[in-house]
């Protein structure tokens, strides 16, 4: 009886023991998560530093800062990725492209970054991908528009939430011949390089499909950042064509805008920018009125009415006293769609591989600021979004610069389906197109 | 009829862009025997300063003749104290070594102030149009000219004239021309080499500023418009010769015509004919065509 007692009283003090021990060890605070190393890339100095570099970074540090507080928006609003803080490394794309590659290098061999987010510059996106795949180190492309990155070879490390340059220019298209019925010539403006190039082959080869009687009548593929316009704006007062078709950005874009405004250029022809609304901004009363404006995708003023766009358009302009242009847009939706391929990858809290990430990045879908991304092209490394173009008017009343008239286009109608290239997608007549 | 008018006019407003920025360059080569680089700096400055001032004009509503002037003297006056300060604060104490060492602390020099322009006016771009608009257009038949651009061939006129006027009827434009044809022989004969470098260097640099005030308002000031500018200048020095500024005033001539004739006419080569002009003119002439084959002093 006595044993019996006193087994008893010793059950009831290892009871009373791990009672008293537990709450000790859950006021214990949980060992942190490792930070996640993310290197952001973007142009920090140099010409397209203004309107797309800045914008874009500043659209990572305000979105980190947001995941950091675990104040984003749900599905967005675990802490940094799956509870773990986020650390970001800016990096300056400015230089050549080995200059960048290298750059690339330092950041996953030397910084051993988890993931690089970044690069506007098409050229650069075409030379940092290779060696992306052979580090196998998890890159997201925020910027550039060249669809070659995923046509030329598949790919299993790079991975582009911000749809490519062809959406653009079917949708420019598509706008065009859905306001001006009669366009029969038309002219273009172009840098000359991969940018400029695909965009103008995309937008000929759309207009040829949808106005087969409409021609090309000028093509201009000054150098970039030329700087001085003269002689392209002597040659297109010279042509009969109705619209001007321009991929044009940065410095090039906006002095471009004055050479042309002091000829009236724009009085003779319909101004097609598809890049436009990261200018609208600062050219304001400048912007020709009448412009037909693109902005890579649904962002900015074309963006829909959503909680989660406001929420990103007020945390912007409450920081930085702009509202986000399409390059902020572009850099939030490529952090929230690693996030969300982060978080589907991590089993109990470890830490995923960047095999599991890459898994769980491909054919993702979700809702961000922009709309809804999928990951559905280019084996679903590559996202499509609806797009949406409208008319540029700055309101003389309030004093702002407004888009209207927008009409948008489903991701189905201006982008070509899984398993198709671009080209040849709009070669055979953009076949499968549901608009 | 139409093209060739439009060849012609693109081509002189082309030309009077490239002189602009290309004679300052010249003209302290032509002295110095230093290949500047930061000359695209002096150009950047000039242009940055240039929207500063036309912000303030702007905003004390000035008469649009007086906004002008005050721009260019507001980037001249910048272009001056920059002279000083890099001629009599660097370069001076590299004068004697090799001109490979000099281009590059110029080059580094180059670099820095480009960071330099960051820190001062940020990275964002600058606007300074309100000048161009108020010029206006003309229109001649289905040509439309900006009458800013009349008004920078006027000025790349003026430049030409006044820099001959100097150097041909001025004393110390004979004494330029003295440093220049024998710096040693020069100084033997009295003249004050060093201060005819500073006031070179300083005028120089002047110049290259006037060169991008004279642009900001047809461009977006933004960071790294330096770099093009300097490019294309030293494509223009090599076309008329190191050192001449008639050479300066047809190089830029020659690829303002042609530039303006390819993108006109033939658009695909227009990146190409101004560097396959100065391919065929140095084959044809190493040195420039202003510039005789110098004897190699021992």
């Amino acid at each position: 009886m006595f044993k019996g007692i006193t087994a008893s009283c010793r059950t009831l003090a290892g009871l009373a023991a791990v009672a008293l021990a537990a709450p000790a060890h859950a006021q214990t605070p949980a060992p942190a998560a490792a930070p996640i190393k993310l290197g952001i890339v973007s142009f920090l100095s140099g010409p397209a530093a203004s309107p797309f570099g800045i914008p874009g970074r500043n659209g990572a540090e305000i979105i980190l800062e947001a995941l950091n507080s675990g104040k984003a928006p749900a599905p967005f609003d675990k802490v940094g990725f799956g509870g773990a803080k986020l650390e970001a490394k800016y990096v300056d794309e400015a230089g050549s492209a080995a200059n960048v590659v290298t750059d690339f290098r330092n950041l996953v061999q030397r910084d051993q970054v988890d993931a690089v987010v970044g690069y506007i510059s098409s050229g650069n996106c075409l030379a940092v991908t290779p060696v992306a795949e052979e580090l196998k180190a998890l890159t997201v492309l925020y910027d550039c528009g060249t669809p070659r990155i995923f046509e030329e070879k598949a790919r299993s490390y790079v991975f582009r939430v911000s749809p490519h340059a062809t959406m653009d220019n079917v949708g420019a298209a598509r706008y065009l011949l859905a306001k001006k019925k009669g366009v029969t010539s038309y002219s273009g403006i172009n840098q000359n390089y991969a940018w400029g190039q695909d965009s103008w082959r995309d937008f000929v080869g759309a207009m040829k499909v949808l106005a087969p009687k409409a021609e090309a009548d000028k093509v201009l593929f000054p150098k970039l950042f030329a700087g001085e316009y003269g002689a392209e704006v002597s040659t297109l007062l010279t042509s009969k064509s109705q619209a001007l078709h321009s991929s044009f950005y940065d410095g090039d874009l906006e002095s471009f805008i004055y050479q042309e405004q002091a000829r009236g250029l724009d009085k003779r022809m319909t101004m097609i920018l598809t890049t436009g609304e990261a200018a609208i901004w600062r050219l304001r009363d400048k912007m020709p009125d009448g412009t037909i404006i693109g902005g890579r995708g649904a962002n900015g003023p074309l963006a829909r009415d959503s909680e989660i766009n406001k929420w990103f358009q007020k945390i912007f302009t409450d920081r930085y006293n702009i509202p986000p242009t399409y390059p902020a847009y572009q850099m939030a939706q490529s952090i929230l769609g690693l996030k969300l391929a982060y978080e589907k990858a991590a089993k109990g809290g470890a830490k995923p591989s960047v095999d599991d990430i890459a898994a769980g990045f491909k054919g993702l879908e979700f809702e961000g600021p922009a709309g809804k991304v999928a990951m559905s092209l280019a084996d679903g490394h590559q996202g499509v979004t609806e797009t949406a173009y409208g008319t540029y008017r700055f309101n003389k009343t309030k004093k702002e610069p407004e888009i209207v008239d927008i009409m948008r286009f489903p991701a189905e109608c201006v982008n070509p389906p899984p398993g198709i290239d671009a080209d040849k997608w709009i070669a055979d007549g953009m076949k499968g197109a549901k608009c | 009829m139409l093209t060739t008018a439009a060849i012609l006019t693109d081509g002189l407003v082309y030309a009077a862009y490239l002189f602009i920025v290309a004679v300052g360059l010249t003209l302290i080569f032509g002295v110095m025997k230093i290949l500047n680089v930061t000359h695209g700096s002096f150009y950047a400055f000039g242009a940055y300063g240039a929207a500063t001032a036309i912000g303030i004009a702007s905003n004390g509503e000035w008469p649009a003749a007086l906004g002008f002037l005050f721009m260019l003297g507001f980037a001249m006056a910048i272009g001056l104290v920059m002279g000083i300060v890099l001629e009599r604060g660097l370069l001076r104490l590299v004068y004697g070594k090799d001109e490979v060492v000099i281009v590059l602390v110029t080059y580094a020099t180059f670099l820095i102030l480009e960071d330099v322009i960051g820190l001062v006016w940020g990275t964002q771009s600058y606007a300074a149009y309100q000048p161009m608009v108020a010029a206006g257009n003309i229109e001649i038949g289905d040509l439309v000219l900006s009458n800013y651009d009349i008004i920078l061939v006027g000025i790349a006129a003026a430049i030409a004239a006044l820099a001959y006027w100097s150097l041909k009827y001025t004393r110390y434009g004979r004494l330029l021309t003295t440093v220049i044809y024998d710096r040693e022989t020069a100084a033997a004969f009295g003249i004050n080499v060093t201060l005819v470098y500073t006031v070179t260097f300083v005028i120089g640099a002047m110049l290259g500023a006037l060169g991008g005030a004279v642009m900001a308002p047809k461009i977006s000031v933004t960071l790294g418009i330096g770099v093009e500018v300097i490019v294309l200048a030293f494509a223009v020095v090599a076309i008329g010769g190191m050192g001449s500024i008639e050479g300066a005033l047809i190089g830029a001539l020659i690829v303002g015509i042609c530039r303006a004739a390819a993108v006109h006419l033939v658009p695909q080569i227009e990146l190409f004919v101004i560097y396959g002009v100065m391919a065929l003119v140095l084959v044809a002439r190493p040195y420039g065509l202003f510039v005789r084959a110098q004897p190699r002093k021992i």
